[in-house]
């Protein structure tokens, strides 16, 4: 008893301050937000589209980069000759419209997810219960995910809840690619929860297909079976990437906030 | 002296050696030399088909493990009708690889005790090894199922969408009241297509392939697979490299038995434990991403050796944070073991017998746990590992508490080898160019993951891409495992045996 109390003690309070303190600092080598420089992308030599693993960067009137393919693996970075592409520390990434995750060369905001409209407000505003169907990835979002559970980060206190059964939940939070054989199981889950309902799609494999883009075995993401109003990009996406976008559906965060550089 | 020619082929763990040099072996001598070989106590550590490079026929593969040699063997026999005879009755651990093999070729191993889908998936071939027609929808764990029957038997099935924020699975037990008397696991919804993905490889995405074949074990995939192209393209890599590789697949597990031992105490209620190693967890993934900016590991592995550097600034930035993760472990997981009700919940539940271990061919923290003292470290040894040994700790008992146990001996040992390793790292690049991989060969690379063995094979082609690329998670030998330390326990004690194993679903799906 006495070594329960100690250990209590000694462990101390460790759960972030965020969002009403500083958010933790991300490492210096972490890889997040991609930005183009137009100025240094002059001859479209094409040297990123080659080195890219999912397709992420394309190139037709403009140099483009879909975050909601990206693996965030930076071959990008390193391949282009110009070094007219760069990682930024830059965590915020998550994007309600799925066409708003393609960030264009002159066009350096990424248009971060609006709060929910008033009505889903009113419901889910102070009380948001997701069920997180796991469906054709690693395991990495999922691990990621569970991390907002933890004192760490303590998802409890905005009121948003892990629950167990899809009867009792206000939407899904989607993980993986969506194998066909999970195809069946993610259609009955969403059809069980009732409504009003969203849907949250965590990491590259859940908003595209991720590494398994073009699988026969895939259906490429949450969207190919059920709407989806938040997107999360990252493969895996950081806890705090993930928070952060949860918090911008629920208004916690200053709405319409923009990134610049 | 016919022997002579029935010996597999003898090579070693990241050596690749020409297909040619493997012996094509009758069906009969190579199911013997099978048999011969774990009765000797060796393992199957892969059994799989491949096509045959010349004919329709397939060919089936064998990689036979002999730890206490630290050597591989190799062998192959050319399967020409659409059935063989199984060798599960009589070798118990290659009844999954049996199975797989029915499923991606079409070939019906003839005999085979319980033969069901693996991944619920089209063969790649134009046979199905149950007469489906092409037309019929394949429906996952839409299959028989093994039943008791009794007035007062009932089955209670879960999945494959479960309570908590875990893969899919389906989970049928026949019980008797709260008495389990069998459980059998259905898997194959993660199945996304990984290994026919990887054929004519490599690619821009095979690397990416390997980080997510499993995702809390990026590392040890990783690293099997740039093992495989090293060996195949004959490219050595630096002794710094190779530490760095080292440091990352400890700090994996470290990671993972840490929150392993949190989400043990969690299954039993013993909340102090459970939320310290939850955060405990979370501050060594920090370190990896100390190391290459992801939590996971990736991008920190890439053929030729690693992409990241650490200069002295970083290593003792890792040194403090070692430090003060293992003081918080401690404390946090010492606990533990005096408390009553902790041990009352973990001890004698869930016991694996030693010769069933070896009989089903479990490995990892599973196998050490029952007395098998195996690890990929010291039998199989590769990469940084041939220089810096780590103690091999076993326990005795197979229950719940020594798959525990096990863990927290392992969390100790990884932070001692860590320090070791950053305290006198080599100097010198950390990569270096990789040529073109050797047309027609094959490679073994092995490494021990943080749930056990993670085995990739890689056979290339005339033109020195993959032909051919079998991975073998952990989880493939281990899920027959908890299936069976269920037997005779109340269904109650599911999850605490299930968090003990820790399995995972994408790593078996593939």
């Amino acid at each position: 008893m006495f070594e329960v109390i100690a250990a209590r003690w000694q462990q101390g309070h460790r759960t972030t301050k965020y969002p009403d303190g500083p958010a933790p600092p991300m490492p210096d080598r972490f890889r997040g937000r991609l930005v183009i420089d137009v100025a240094k992308c002059t001859d479209g030599c094409r040297t990123c589209l080659q080195a890219c693993p999912t397709a992420a960067v394309s190139l037709t009137d403009k140099l483009r980069i879909d975050l909601g393919r990206c693996l965030f693996c930076a071959e990008c970075v390193a391949a282009c000759p110009q070094q007219a592409i760069t990682h930024t520390n830059e965590y915020r990434l998550a994007a309600g419209r799925r066409a708003d995750l393609v960030v264009g060369h002159d066009d350096r905001d990424l248009h971060l997810a609006a709060a929910m409209d008033a009505k889903l407000m009113k419901l889910f505003g102070r009380s948001l219960k997701l069920r997180q169907v796991s469906a054709g990835g690693c395991n990495a979002c999922e691990a990621d995910v569970n991390v907002l559970g933890t004192v760490g980060w303590d998802l409890g206190r905005f009121g948003i809840q892990m629950v167990a059964s899809p009867r009792h939940a206000d939407g899904l939070l989607i993980t993986g690619a969506v194998s066909r054989n999970m195809e069946l199981a993610l259609r009955k889950t969403y059809d069980a929860v009732a409504g009003p309902k969203i849907v949250i799609a965590v990491g590259a494999c859940a908003i595209s297909g991720g590494p398994y883009i073009g699988h026969d075995q895939v259906l490429g993401g949450g969207d190919a079976v059920v709407p989806v109003d938040l997107y999360i990009p990252g493969c895996p996406p950081h806890p705090l990437t993930i928070l952060d976008g949860l918090l911008r559906l629920l208004g916690r965060i200053e709405s319409g906030e923009r990134l610049l550089r | 002296m016919i022997r002579e020619f029935a010996e597999p082929a003898a090579f070693t763990n990241g050596r690749s050696i020409a297909t040619d040099s493997i012996p094509v072996l009758t069906l009969e001598v190579f199911q013997t030399a099978i048999l011969d070989a774990v009765a000797q106590g060796q393992r199957v550590a892969a059994m799989f088909g491949a096509a045959g490079a010349r004919s329709e026929a397939i060919e089936l593969y064998v990689i036979l493990a002999d730890d206490g040699e630290n050597s591989l063997g190799a062998a192959r026999t050319t399967i020409a009708s659409d059935a063989f005879p199984s060798l599960t009755p009589r070798c118990p651990q290659v009844h999954l690889f049996e199975r797989e093999i029915a499923e991606q070729f079409g070939l019906c191993p003839t005999g085979h005790p319980w033969l069901k889908p693996v991944r619920f998936r089209r063969s790649w071939t134009r046979r199905d090894a149950w007469n489906r027609a092409p037309e019929q929808a394949i429906v996952p764990g839409v299959s028989d199922f093994y039943r008791v029957d009794g007035e007062e038997i009932h089955e209670v099935a879960v999945g494959p969408v479960h309570a908590g924020v875990i893969e899919p699975g389906h989970f049928r037990f026949q019980c008797h009241g709260e008495q389990v008397f069998h459980l059998e696991i259905a898997l194959g919804y993660q199945h996304r297509g990984v290994e026919e993905a990887m054929i004519g490889g490599p690619t821009a995405r095979s690397i990416h392939y390997a980080e997510t074949l499993a995702g809390d074990t990026t590392i040890a995939h990783a690293t099997a697979y740039c093992q495989a192209v090293e060996a195949l393209a004959n490219c050595q890599k630096t002794a710094r490299a190779q530490a760095l590789r080292g440091v990352a697949l400890e700090l994996e597990r470290l990671a993972n038995h840490v929150g392993d031992l949190g989400a043990l105490a969690g299954d039993v209620g013993f909340l102090p434990t459970a939320s310290y190693c939850g955060r405990i967890r979370g501050d060594f993934l920090n370190m990896t991403a100390l190391l290459c900016g992801s939590r996971f590991g990736r991008g920190m592995v890439r053929p030729g050796g690693v992409a990241f550097d650490v200069d002295d600034a970083r290593v003792a930035d890792l040194l403090k944070r070692l430090d003060a993760a293992e003081k918080d472990t401690a404390i946090a997981v010492n606990l533990l073991w005096d408390t009553p009700s902790v041990m009352a919940r973990f001890e004698d539940i869930g016991p694996l017998p030693r010769q069933i271990a070896a009989d089903l061919g479990i490995v990892g923290p599973a196998a050490r746990a029952s007395g098998l003292a195996r690890d990929v470290r010291r039998d199989q040894p590769s990469g940084i590992f041939r220089f810096a040994q780590i103690p091999v700790s076993t326990y005795e008992t197979g229950d719940v508490f020594a798959r525990a146990y096990i863990r927290w001996l392992e969390i100790q040992q990884s932070g001692e080898f860590i320090r070791g390793q950053l305290a006198a790292i080599p100097s010198g690049a950390v990569r270096v160019p990789v040529p073109a991989m050797a047309p027609n060969h094959l490679v073994v690379a092995l490494d021990e993951g943080w749930r056990g063995e993670v085995c990739h094979v890689a056979i290339t082609d005339g033109e020195g891409r993959f032909g051919r690329y079998k991975v073998v998670d952990p989880s493939f030998h281990n899920w027959t495992g908890l299936a069976y330390v269920l037997r005779n326990q109340q269904i109650s004690d599911f999850p605490v045996c299930n968090k003990s194993f820790n399995l995972s679903y994408c790593g078996h799906d593939l």
